[in-house]
């Protein structure tokens, strides 16, 4: 059900790790509960996220929530296709509807968090 | 009868809670001589009593028999058709719609209201409305700095002074920093915001530059020239706008305003002891997102008929809770509707006239006063419907002249040092000849 490759938030946030880089997004199980999504408001390139702290939110049609950093980093990359097209969060929220690429700063924190069985664990309970 | 739900046991576990002795102390913070003494009220009366009790109340009311007093707020013919729609038990006793689709009218009217709102700024979007024009101005200056990220907010030094107040107390609590443009204030100045004086005022730490078109001493400011100056910085123009005098100066959308902001009063709703006033607000699309408050849009049903809804509603605080554009603005539904029934009424013809007689007006008023030798315009260049005019001894003679019924404009001297002896004096449609002999021949009278 979720990605054996990723590492899991308990804010519904994955990460996938390559090199010194980490992409973002949020979870199948997040994008259903949200509901249609409208709009996603990004943070701009070179922007620092701290781990767990609000980087960004994302609006359905039924609700507004924070998006938050399951790691800390600087901003290299975010999704332009969601300005146009956020509901690729909800088609397809561990591919195309990836949210923004950061260079890590720590990246032992991605340790803290969970993988597919744990975030499975969490989400079925 | 006393009636209180709470024992004196009850009183004193609060009060306890909350760590006071009495009741009294919870409002130390207000100067014992605003406190009522009692709560004791006279006996009852019948009903031919309070009719005369009332009625003697009211004759204290002063009633300016002629008043050239603007400032902000403009005494215009308001059509029977204006009330007659407002008045109507549809409109004028629903409270907001909270379940708002079934509530199509009550849409439509607002969607009416923004599209009307939309074709005089020459914006993109406009909102449902907002208190007044000082809030809607505030908003738009909160606003300005959510899309820009910045926390600095200059404004002309040439903006009433009232909603530079309200500015500053909306921008205490997020910790804002307002700084000012200076206005040339100078005898035969311009009265216009000096767009030289920018250097180190608005930089890359400025989110808008806020400035009245005409500003709050009646002079046409170079709007282009001041949205090139706050653009050059990375910073928003906030256009603060008269919407009567829209029918003649260029439209806010055609000089690069980013946010408009309007006391919508003018447009049919009369002045009265303060208010209601009608707040507005205009944008462009890119920036709808961080917009404040309602706003109505037009859709279609699943069988395609055109209908209305509450849109983006997540920027509001029923949804977005404290991350919403705003959790202090309010929309004034009846009085929007009466600007929307008074633009519908008067149409695009109907407003150039009564900005152009309220211009025509205001020039009779200066070269009455002039050719009387009692005073001259303070300021050179272009003004709309309002005109300083320095006469001397302006405070002594303007009070008065309102023992005699005639409200002089406003002494600007309160709010401008440096105009001191200034009358700054407003003419509308209404202002009739008879009224500024009435006004010159008072004044004589006090040489």
């Amino acid at each position: 059900m979720y990605p054996d490759d990723l590492r899991y938030s308990k804010d519904h946030e994955w990460v996938r790790v390559e090199g010194s880089r980490a992409t973002i997004g949020i979870t199948n199980f997040a994008a259903d509960e949200l509901g249609d999504i409208v709009f996603v408001e990004l943070p701009e390139v070179g922007a620092q996220l701290a781990q767990f702290a609000s980087f960004g939110v994302v609006e359905s049609v039924k609700a507004v929530s924070d998006l938050y950093a399951p790691v800390s980093g600087e901003v290299a990359e975010v999704n332009e296709a969601l300005r146009e097209k956020p509901e690729l969060m909800n088609a397809d929220p561990f591919g195309e509807g990836w949210i923004l690429r950061i260079e890590l700063k720590a990246p032992d924190e991605v340790e803290q968090l969970m993988d597919a069985a744990a975030y499975h664990a969490q989400t079925a309970a | 009868m006393a009636y209180s739900p709470h024992t004196p046991a009850d009183r004193e576990q609060m009060l306890a809670a909350v760590g006071v002795a009495s009741v009294d102390d919870l409002f130390a913070d207000i100067s014992p001589r605003f406190r009522p003494g009692s709560f004791e009220v006279p006996p009852p009366l019948v009903e031919q009593q309070v009719r005369a009790e009332l009625a003697r109340l009211a004759g204290r009311n002063r009633i300016a028999e002629v008043s050239f007093l603007g400032a902000g707020a403009y005494r215009h013919l308001v059509p029977s058709v204006v009330n007659e729609v407002i008045g109507r038990s549809e409109f004028s006793t629903s409270y907001t719609p909270y379940q708002p689709e079934v509530s199509q009218g009550t849409l439509q009217s607002i969607y009416e209201f923004q599209s009307l709102i939309c074709e005089l700024t020459g914006m993109e979007v406009a909102s449902a409305s907002h208190y007044d024009g000082a809030t809607a101005t505030a908003e738009a200056a909160l606003m300005a700095c959510r899309l820009t990220r910045r926390d600095r907010i200059v404004v002309s030094g040439a903006l009433s002074p009232d909603y530079r107040r309200v500015l500053a107390t909306y921008c205490s609590g997020p910790g804002i920093e307002i700084v000012e443009l200076p206005a040339d204030l100078s005898a035969g100045g311009s009265g216009q915001t000096d767009a030289t004086a920018g250097e180190g005022v608005i930089d890359e730490r400025a989110a808008c530059l806020v400035v009245a078109q005409p500003n709050f001493l009646g002079q046409v400011e170079p709007m282009a020239e001041l949205a090139e100056l706050a653009h050059a910085a990375g910073a928003q123009l906030v256009a603060v706008v008269e919407p009567t005098s829209l029918a003649v100066l260029a439209a806010p959308g055609s000089y690069g305003a980013d946010i408009v902001a309007a006391e919508g009063q003018p447009l049919g709703i009369p002045v009265s002891f303060g208010g209601p006033y009608l707040g507005l607000m205009a944008a462009n699309m890119a920036s709808v997102r961080q917009m404040p408050g309602r706003l109505v849009g037009a859709t279609r049903d699943a069988q395609g008929r055109r209908g209305y809804v509450l849109t983006l509603q997540a920027r509001e605080q029923h949804i977005r809770r404290e991350k919403a554009a705003s959790n202090i603005c309010t929309n004034q539904a009846l009085c929007a509707l009466a600007a929307t029934a008074y633009l519908a009424a008067v149409g695009p013809e109907g407003l150039r006239e009564v900005a152009e007689l309220s211009m025509t007006q205001a020039r009779h008023v200066a070269s009455a006063l002039e050719a009387a030798g009692l005073g001259e315009r303070r300021f050179s260049g272009a003004y709309f419907s309002e005109v300083a005019i320095r006469l001397p001894e302006a405070e002594r003679r303007h009070a008065q002249l309102a023992e005699r019924g005639i409200v002089a404009g406003l002494p600007l001297g309160r709010d401008f040092p440096e105009l001191a002896d200034t009358l700054l004096l407003a003419a509308t449609e209404l202002t009739s000849d008879a009224d500024i002999e009435r006004l010159v021949d008072a004044l004589e009278a006090t040489r």
